[in-house]
């Protein structure tokens, strides 16, 4: 069915079905990338861009003292997509197996945040963590804490920030693919002798691979470059790439090197996109293409 | 045949998913050994049925026992019962060798004990040398077999089939009829099959179970199904019926003169049946059992004129007007003298030839139910 759908679609006329799509993808995607991709190839006198081409900023990459920087961001971004799957997992599998109209409220909990500025939503956090927030003084009235801790402007806040504005990407994705698995699966795997551990283990998360990769692709990196997160959370303590990126484009002034940056996050999905194709995985289930 | 020794028993089971009563007070015995088709048009509950024997339905009310112990506790791998699913539901992550391999893996058997069981059960279903593929790349009928295996492997005591045979084509189907009737006797294992296929159900079937909206209608050799219809609607969907409102106007000794609306016929009394004058019944007669003759015959006078022929290999079928305009169907081998279109025929039967059925009585149930939901 796939195949024949593919093969009459490239006998329809180019120009007729094509070009819109394509001439949307042109400016909305290649060429910003194309335009990226030039810029790190250029030099910069302190100040402007200059016309002379060079390798010095991929060189600048490896500077040990951005080392620091991408051991930190790599570290939020693995902890952000781990504690996503985890939370994410249950919750994706608990609405593909619920009734429709649970399902709905489900997804609208879900949505709803996302429709509002995240610069917003991180503030309200903000409010509820600072030293003299709803958390801190909760806990001193109970007495659990005498003194207000800190968890504003800390690691974990970090943590926590990314985890909340990226999770949709992680359930939508899960959801999908829980949602798709056909139940019979299950039933057999039950039938042949698994109780519903190992028929998860054996067959569940197998079959929903394709959903925890393609919603780690979309927060892992992410999660690198929202710097804005770190600003707002860890109070500029903790620097990302994001961040990084950020400063070669404004206080910085150097954007040949900011581009090349953005140029190892695009290589980086490459490369993630390649893995998981290597693997065996289906570019179709990651609902990328 | 005396000796039978009932394995799954089913006992007064209802299921009702809200507020659709899907299987009504079923009472059910499968006996070791044997071949038993759940037989029924889509919707009845036969899936239902084969869902709860196998655990993945609890029943509404009613006990179901395999080998004589009660099973609606236990998870499906606590009964002796696989199943092979509709959809086959092969593991599409997993190599044929570890699909079958399954079950002897969850149970934790060594591993050159699997092995030597997985190439065994390939051997069975002829798919030795597919170790190595995935459920995509093998056709219909290959995949079907590696379900089969997969199921086998677990040496269950009753398999579940449902309508396995549903998704292939019409030659692979007879193919595999045989192949799978040939697999049961082999191994003695007790089958119970689901199909709305009344063709298959009597050429595979031991006995037949005929489902009619979540009653048992009929539970019998295929034979007597087709010979001795219970109801009509098993007369209906077990082969090709002429069926006929009648009231019984004299009964002689062992046979009674009925009155149909278009006229006179004689039929049998079944024996240990007791019927009253005046009573509606059925008349049921296969198109191979109705006779033609120019006059009438004696004790009938339906008339009729023949409106076309249709040839279905080497057997002609002749359509019949009767008066009230209902159709009857007269099937004869095309060596065989057919009436000609547009003649003028008189219809007749020997009395032995026609199946009686209490018109009330079973479907009153039906009528019932659907009043008392109504009135709800
Ligand atoms: N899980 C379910 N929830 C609600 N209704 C169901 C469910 N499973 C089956 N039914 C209903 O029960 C009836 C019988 O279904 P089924 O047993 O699948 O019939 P069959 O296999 O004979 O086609 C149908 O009306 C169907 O809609
Ligand atoms: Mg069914």
């Amino acid at each position: 069915m796939k195949r024949s759908y593919r093969a009459r679609n490239k006998t329809i006329p180019l120009l007729t079905t094509v070009s819109p799509v394509a001439i949307w993808l042109i400016l909305l995607v290649a060429a910003p990338l194309l335009y990226v991709l030039f810029l790190s190839f250029l030099s910069t006198d302190g100040y402007n861009v200059v016309f002379l081409f060079t390798l010095d900023n991929y060189k600048n990459l490896f500077n040990p003292t951005y080392l620091e920087i991408y051991a930190n961001s790599f570290l939020i971004a693995f902890f952000t997509t781990a504690i996503c799957i985890l939370v994410g997992y249950p919750f994706a599998y608990h609405m593909a197996r619920a009734g429709k109209r649970k399902k709905t409220v489900m997804m609208v909990m879900l949505m709803v945040p996302f429709w509002t500025n995240s610069l917003i939503r991180l503030n309200g956090w903000k409010t509820l963590l600072g030293k003299t927030g709803f958390v801190n003084t909760f806990l001193q009235n109970l007495g659990i804490i005498r003194e207000p801790v800190e968890i504003l402007y800390t690691r974990g806040a970090v943590l926590l920030g990314m985890v909340y504005i990226l999770i949709p990407y992680m359930i939508l994705p899960l959801f999908a693919s829980i949602d798709k698995l056909d139940h019979s699966f299950l039933e057999a795997s039950n039938d042949l002798g698994a109780n519903k551990v190992k028929t998860f283990l054996h067959v569940t998360l197998p079959l929903t691979f394709a959903g925890i990769f393609s919603g780690s692709i979309m927060i892992f990196i992410p999660s690198l470059g929202y710097f804005f997160v770190s600003d707002i959370m860890g109070g500029g303590k903790s620097q990302l790439i994001g961040n990084l990126i950020e400063t070669q484009f404004k206080a910085g002034n150097n954007w040949p090197f900011g581009a090349s940056l953005s140029m190892m996050l695009i290589f980086l999905i490459l490369i993630m996109v390649t893995v998981y194709k290597k693997s065996g995985g289906d570019m179709e289930d990651l609902g990328v293409m | 045949m005396e000796e039978r020794k009932a394995i799954v028993e089913i006992k007064n089971v209802n299921k009702i998913f809200g507020e659709n009563h899907v299987v009504h007070d079923l009472d059910l015995t499968i006996y070791k050994g044997e071949f038993l088709t759940m037989l029924g048009p889509s919707g009845c509950g036969k899936t239902t049925i084969l869902r709860m024997i196998g655990g993945f339905e609890e029943p509404t009310g009613g006990q179901i026992l395999v080998e004589g112990e009660r099973v609606e506790d236990k998870e499906p791998f606590e009964r002796n019962v696989n199943t092979v699913f509709q959809s086959y539901a092969l593991f599409p992550h997993m190599n044929i060798w570890n699909n079958v391999a399954y079950g002897l893996k969850m149970k934790k058997v060594k591993k050159e004990e699997i092995s030597r069981q997985v190439a065994e059960m390939l051997q069975l279903v002829r798919l030795n040398g597919f170790e190595k593929r995935y459920p995509s790349q093998l056709s219909g009928g290959q995949k079907q077999r590696v379900a089969i295996a997969r199921a086998l492997i677990n040496r269950p005591k009753v398999l579940l089939l449902d309508e396995p045979l549903g998704a292939l084509d019409l030659k692979l189907r007879k193919e595999m009829q045989l192949e799978l009737k040939n697999l049961q006797k082999k191994l003695g294992i007790t089958f119970v099959y689901v199909t709305h296929d009344q063709e298959e159900a009597l050429t595979m079937s031991d006995r037949i179970a005929v489902m009619n909206q979540g009653y048992l209608d009929q539970l019998d050799t295929p034979e007597r199904v087709y010979e001795k219809p219970a109801t009509k609607f098993v007369a209906d969907f077990i082969g090709e019926s002429n069926i006929f409102e009648a009231t019984i106007s004299h009964m002689t000794g062992d046979t009674a003169s009925i009155g149909l609306e278009v006229g006179n016929a004689l039929c049998l009394l079944e024996k240990g049946v007791s019927y009253s004058l005046s009573e509606m019944v059925y008349a049921c007669v296969r198109p191979e059992k109705v006779l033609f003759s120019a006059g009438e015959a004696e004790g009938f006078n339906i008339k009729g004129v023949v409106k076309e022929q249709i040839y279905v290999g080497n057997i002609i079928k002749s359509n019949i007007i009767i008066a009230n305009g209902q159709m009857v169907i007269l099937s004869r081998l095309d060596i065989d003298e057919v009436p000609k279109v547009g003649e003028a025929v008189n219809i007749y039967w020997n009395p032995d030839d026609v199946v009686l059925m209490k018109s009330r009585g079973y479907q009153i149930h039906h009528v019932i139910e659907n009043a008392s939901l109504g009135g709800d």
